[in-house]
């Protein structure tokens, strides 16, 4: 939108064309009820006890408001799809080269295995930074072969990679629906009953216990949020890139989690070190001493063991069914 | 020597961020250097000491801790170039929210966390709204769709800041502000410069040590609350 445009057009035309206006003024505390002003109207009309509040001059408001539009207009540009991302060595604490380079692609499950403070979230941290070569293990970061903008860095609308961790609460008084609308109504995302219906659908085919509509996202259990935080980012978030810490082995069907990232087409990346996970993808990147020390292929002998892993698995959740029934077991 | 003012809400993880970003920058070899402000006790200090960082603390006990603020600035930044420092940061509490520490060609931080609720943002005056950097605390607590949400709510009231989500505790994000801090303009003295805005007003009796209740007591600037407007 031009500037000029922004501050002459009568304020029912611009909101019918930039409705997230309200919001800016809103967020100032200024009212737009009386009246079909203009934008520069309404702020002539502003005292200087007003602005005094606001914390504000006139021209800070003035140049937020264009900021916030211009903004606006990026969050709804449509962004690159990342194809392919490209992660390049660099050094390990040791100053050795890592010595690889990997390609990941969308619907590809990655594993990063390796003790705690090995560097695994270093790794994770150079991707989402996009790093060429600045971060401490020298690694390079492309995307699409190409070595990407710089807007990736910075840009709180176009975020590369979404994160779910053990230990992310929902802590908002809100309703699983109205949770959903708010996040889908601040990425201006169009159907968004449509959008409120899909997650919650999803989600409650994750979750082992279903949950409703109005059931407020704070009485979640642990495996019902979990099942909602991911059908949420699977469906709602932008990012490309879906960071996984761990995902618990209770109330939530992790396959059918995973199935459902690789299907939205998310490049997946797991710190996991869960025996039936590790084998769900596709290889593992080993970390040591700060650097990727080896990276595995699953291989057909592995994944052959999945299904007998999976199996001892049902039986250990069954034995917990019947503890929590009250059942003894004497026979197991 | 660059100059870093920081502030944000008490408890948000100032002083955390702050620790991690210095980590992140003496691996570079920066010579850097902390000045506390606080309102009646401190021990963050301590925490900078250890961290092998000059430090110097000021609290402005019965004072408005901003307006103390301002008016130590340019000493401590005096003390500053006496230490050699190659980077001098300030924390200071935004106690009241319509604090507004920030001076013009200074680089300026406010954190703020993700815990405080997604109403937050627009309650904060020019400490947020006139911020150069915004640091987003406490993201690995909280779900990525609140993280999404609490961030486009920043966006809205400080459309121009850098928004940064930076873990106090485990340093994620703290390599990537330091980058942010190492790129700042040097300066050399306060002479001249302003603060970005005008700091909270108050010269009533009260500010002068009045204690008693009642309109009889009440001089200078004084606002009524309107309770006839629902």
């Amino acid at each position: 939108m031009e500037e000029q445009q922004l501050f002459t057009t009568p304020l029912t035309r611009l909101l019918s064309v930039a409705p997230y206006l309200k919001d800016f003024f809103d967020s100032f505390g200024i009212d737009l009820a009386d009246g079909d002003h203009t934008v520069q109207h309404l702020l002539d009309r502003l005292s200087q006890d007003q602005l005094e509040d606001m914390g504000l001059t006139i021209d800070q408001l003035r140049s937020s408001l264009c900021d916030y539009v211009a903004g606006m207009g990026a969050l709804q540009q449509e962004i690159d799809t990342v194809e392919r991302l490209t992660i390049r060595g660099g050094f390990n604490k040791s100053r050795e080269a890592e010595d690889f380079e990997l390609d990941l692609i969308p619907g590809q499950i990655t594993c990063i295995v390796g003790p705690t403070g090995s560097g695994k979230s270093r790794l994770l941290a150079d991707i989402e930074w996009v790093a060429q070569g600045d971060p401490p293990t020298g690694r390079h970061i492309l995307i699409n072969g190409q070595v990407p903008d710089a807007k990736w860095r910075f840009s709180t609308e176009h975020k590369l990679v979404a994160q779910l961790s053990q230990n992310m609460n929902f802590v908002m008084d809100l309703s699983v629906e109205e949770f959903i609308r708010m996040h889908a109504e601040s990425r201006f995302v169009p159907d968004v009953d449509d959008k409120i219906a899909r997650i919650l659908a999803q989600a409650n085919e994750l979750a082992g216990e279903t949950f409703a509509a109005d059931t407020p996202i704070t009485s979640l259990s642990g495996g019902q949020s979990r099942a909602l935080m991911i059908a949420d980012t699977a469906i709602l978030s932008k990012s490309p890139i879906v960071l996984i810490d761990e995902i618990e082995n209770a109330g939530i069907d992790r396959k059918k989690a995973l199935a459902l990232l690789v299907k939205e087409e998310k490049i997946v990346l797991m710190a996991t070190h869960d025996p039936i996970l590790a084998l769900m993808g596709q290889r593992r990147l080993v970390i040591k001493n700060g650097g990727v020390a080896k990276i595995i292929d699953t291989g057909e002998a592995e994944r052959a063991n999945l299904e007998e892993l999976e199996v001892l698995d049902r039986k250990l959740m069954a034995l917990r069914h019947r503890i929590r029934q009250g059942e003894t077991l004497e026979i197991i | 020597m660059k100059f870093i003012t920081v502030s944000g809400p008490p408890s948000s993880g100032k002083t955390a961020v702050i620790l991690q970003a210095i980590d992140a920058l003496k691996a570079r070899q920066f010579q850097i250097g902390v000045v506390k402000f606080d309102c009646l006790l401190t021990d963050d200090d301590i925490l900078y000491a250890k961290r092998g960082v000059p430090v110097r603390k000021g609290l402005s006990g019965a004072l408005c801790p901003d307006h103390y603020f301002v008016s130590n600035v340019e000493a401590c930044m005096e003390w500053g170039l006496e230490q050699n420092l190659d980077i001098l940061i300030s924390e200071s509490a935004g106690l009241c929210n319509r604090c507004s520490p920030h001076i013009k060609d200074v680089t300026a931080i406010c954190v703020i966390d993700n815990l405080s609720g997604i109403g937050t943002p627009k309650k904060i005056g020019p400490m947020l709204k006139a911020a150069d950097i915004v640091v987003v605390t406490k993201g690995d607590i909280v779900s990525q769709a609140e993280r999404e949400v609490f961030a486009s709510r920043v966006r809205q009231v400080n459309p121009k800041a850098v928004i940064m989500h930076v873990n106090g505790i485990t340093g994620q994000g703290a390599f990537e502000l330091s980058t942010l801090l190492a790129d700042t303009e040097e300066i050399n003295s306060l002479k001249g410069k302003s603060l970005r805005f005008s700091m909270p007003a108050a010269l009533c009796s009260y500010c002068l040590g009045e204690i008693r209740i009642g309109e009889d007591y009440q001089m200078g600037n004084v606002r009524k609350i309107d309770l006839e407007k629902a």
